[in-house]
């Protein structure tokens, strides 16, 4: 009841004189409005530099199998086969903090169309979700393979920009049959161009294709360095008869082995698939030590590894990236924080400026308000709530200024934005505490004054 | 009991080294109901005494007793709600509040009023005293809007939000042609004789005076005449005993 008479007066009191109220309060508009401006810009930009960042793949987690040993000899990462298809359907289903995971099936080999063949840097048998993993879902031309081809097999694929370039001429690949390993693939899709990683190589020299087609049809055991020319060795029609053989019949076998073609046709049923890698990416790059953790403990007991005994996988991240990221994104906070306090403080001291020449030019007013009982104490409070009510809505006047200049900027420069809820927060806190900070002084003055002398002023 | 009870009131400045004794030993008494000028020359203290019986000012020495209340010694805070609650002020230049309607300014007082008073109820009680002095159709009206009588008018209804016993009405006449003076007076004189309020009329004009059913003296510090209702000049208006 109080709290809301004292509102009141004070409201009647910047009534009473609206036009020094607004050019008082300008400075905290505008300081306000400028730093609700700056944040929803600047995070905006920041989120934008995020998503570029992470397209990189700085949210993204690489799993590899562990490393086998025997008798304290060990043979290094990826040597013994552990990471399962199931591994990675477990990982996107059970690890809360992770958004997307794919497993991925490794082959280098040769891709031949018509009369061109080009040997791709990468060749990976996965699932359509490796280009949410990657951020790659806009594709140039064609759909991507569903989980359905995935499921059946399939032989379709997904080609980068270098492979257009090298097979096709910059024609359209589409629903054209290219053969990997001699097993043909009609072609889906093809990529958008990502240009070379931070490393240098060739980010869109790749084929993507379901990774059952990957594993059965074109490479027989994972991580095997497959070239045409090499596999058509066995064919005994091409091999080369020379004396330099020194034991002919080495070569001599009783049974016809089975020709690639006839291998890829009827792949043999395995009990235990295993895949090279499998990658998932973390829902926010503050999620990913929670994601590292929560895929350890899964896979520890996916694999069966008793406590004490060491992972039979490794789990990357690409820390280097992920820091540079946090430590742009604290730097902007840093300064639209600088910045913010800067133009705060002089819209403060604006405020202290006229709070002070309000209370000189209403000395009257105060000895009057002292002489029908008002106390030392009510004074203050009434200065106290003018100062704050002028700077909230000054506060409140900058929030849509900001946010109207910040949505001017969207529309006509297409800067992204992002409305900021912690700026608007922290905008209405400060303007208080400018206001009780710097009418205060003001405040006090006026509740010391003597009523007598006050009631005489001239 | 009296309302207002002085007994050897003292009050000395101190400017720099010097003391200035501006009141020198003043007793008085007023009644409740009476209508009572206090006059004197200026730098007689009659200012001083106004001060000190309005409770915006604290005695150097003596006793002040206002409604059976003991007040000279009263701290500041305690003095604004003795203020508040039992004495009205009406001020040679009125001093309303600019810009602020002749309601709002009426209802003023109550944002200090402890007793917690609902707004509608405030607003109905001056929205009863501006008709009351006469300006129920202008109580939207801002004071540079007004006349002089009317605003000294606004400012009467003011001093009577509260409903205190006793107002102060301090040269209330100096900013106004006779013809609206005479109006304000009766006004005074009206609202001693119907609600009994007791009113204390400082002033130097005998004119003005004349309107008081008794006149308090001051000169030099001292009372020169009518300290007491017995003594005084004329029977109080309102019967005083």
């Amino acid at each position: 009841m109080r709290s809301v008479r004292t509102f009141m007066t004070a409201f009647r009191a910047i009534r009473r004189n609206i036009m020094r109220a607004v050019l008082t309060t300008l400075g905290i508009v505008i300081g306000v409005g400028a730093v609700i401006a700056m944040m929803e810009i600047g995070k905006g930009s920041s989120t934008a530099i995020q998503q570029s960042v992470a397209s990189m793949g700085a949210n993204n987690l690489l799993i590899f199998p562990g490393t086998a040993s025997s008798a304290g000899v060990s043979f290094g990462s990826g040597s013994i086969m552990t990471l399962t298809p199931q591994d990675a359907e477990a990982i996107l289903r059970d690890c809360p903090a992770v958004g997307t995971a794919a497993p991925i099936v490794r082959v280098r080999t040769q891709v031949i169309y018509g009369g061109r063949n080009w040997v791709p840097q990468t060749i990976y048998g996965t699932t359509p979700m490796y280009l949410d993993v990657r951020d790659w879902n806009t594709l140039a031309e064609g759909e991507p393979f569903t989980d359905r081809d995935v499921r059946n097999g399939s032989k379709v694929c997904l080609i980068g920009q270098t492979l257009v370039r090298q097979l096709f001429d910059e024609q359209s690949p589409l629903d054209k049959e290219i053969r990997i390993n001699n097993v043909s693939f009609r072609v889906v899709g093809v990529l958008s161009r990502k240009g070379a990683n931070m490393m240098g190589s060739d980010q869109d020299d790749i084929i993507l294709a379901p990774w059952t087609a990957i594993k059965y049809r074109v490479s027989g055991s994972s991580a095997q360095s497959v070239n045409q020319s090499a596999a058509a060795k066995t064919d005994t029609s091409q091999q080369v008869n020379s004396l330099n053989n020194l034991y002919p019949s080495s070569g001599v076998q009783l049974y016809p082995a089975p020709s690639p073609t006839q291998a890829a046709d009827t792949p043999l049923p395995v009990r235990f698939t295993n895949v090279d890698q499998i990658v998932a990416a973390a829902r926010s790059t503050a999620q990913i030590p929670m994601a590292v953790e929560q895929i350890t403990d899964l896979l520890r007991e996916r694999h069966r590894i008793r406590a004490g005994q060491p992972d039979d996988f490794i789990i990357r991240d690409l820390t280097e990236l992920t820091s540079a990221l946090s430590g742009t994104s604290a730097l902007m906070t840093k300064l639209l924080l600088c910045v913010a306090l800067i133009s705060l403080v002089v819209g403060g001291v604006g405020i202290m400026n006229i709070m002070l020449v309000s209370v000189t030019e209403r000395t009257r007013e105060i000895g009057l308000r002292m002489a029908v009982g008002a106390r030392g104490s009510d004074i203050l409070r009434q200065f106290l709530t003018e100062a704050v009510v002028l700077c909230l809505a000054g506060g409140a006047l900058g929030i849509l200024l900001g946010w109207g200049s910040s949505r001017l900027v969207t529309m006509l420069l297409r800067w992204p934005t992002e409305s900021s809820p912690e700026a608007i927060l922290a905008a209405v806190a400060v303007s208080f505490f400018v206001g009780v900070v710097f009418g205060f002084y003001p405040a006090w003055k006026a509740s010391r004054l003597d009523p007598i002398e006050a009631l005489r002023y001239e | 009991m009296q309302l207002i009870e002085l007994k050897d009131v003292y009050k000395t400045y101190h400017l720099g080294e010097m003391d200035v004794p501006v009141l020198k030993g003043v007793s008085l008494e007023v009644a409740r109901g009476e209508l009572v000028a206090l006059m004197g020359a200026s730098g007689s203290g009659k200012s001083t005494l106004m001060n000190i019986l309005g409770c915006l000012d604290r005695p150097t020495s003596g006793e002040y007793w206002l409604d059976d209340q003991l007040v000279s010694g009263l701290p500041r805070n305690e003095l604004a709600h003795i203020r508040n609650q039992k004495i009205g002020f009406v001020f040679q230049s009125f001093n309303l509040l600019p810009r602020t309607s002749a309601l709002e300014n009426v209802m003023m007082p109550m944002t200090y009023n402890a007793r917690g008073i609902s707004d509608r109820e405030s607003r109905r009680r001056a929205i009863a005293l501006l008709e009351r002095v006469g300006l129920g159709d202008r109580i939207h009206h801002h004071p540079s809007q007004l006349s002089g009588g009317q605003q000294q008018r606004v400012a009467i209804a003011r001093a009577l939000i509260n409903q205190p016993p006793l107002l102060f009405a301090d040269e209330p006449t100096g900013n106004l042609d006779s013809h609206t003076s005479e109006e304000v007076l009766k006004m005074f004189q009206r609202l001693n004789a119907e609600e009994g309020i007791t009113i204390i009329l400082v002033t130097h004009d005998a004119e003005v005076a004349e309107h008081a059913g008794r006149t308090i003296r001051i000169r030099d510090g001292l009372i020169e005449s009518g300290a007491f209702a017995h003594e005084g000049s004329m029977a109080g208006a309102g019967g005083a005993i």
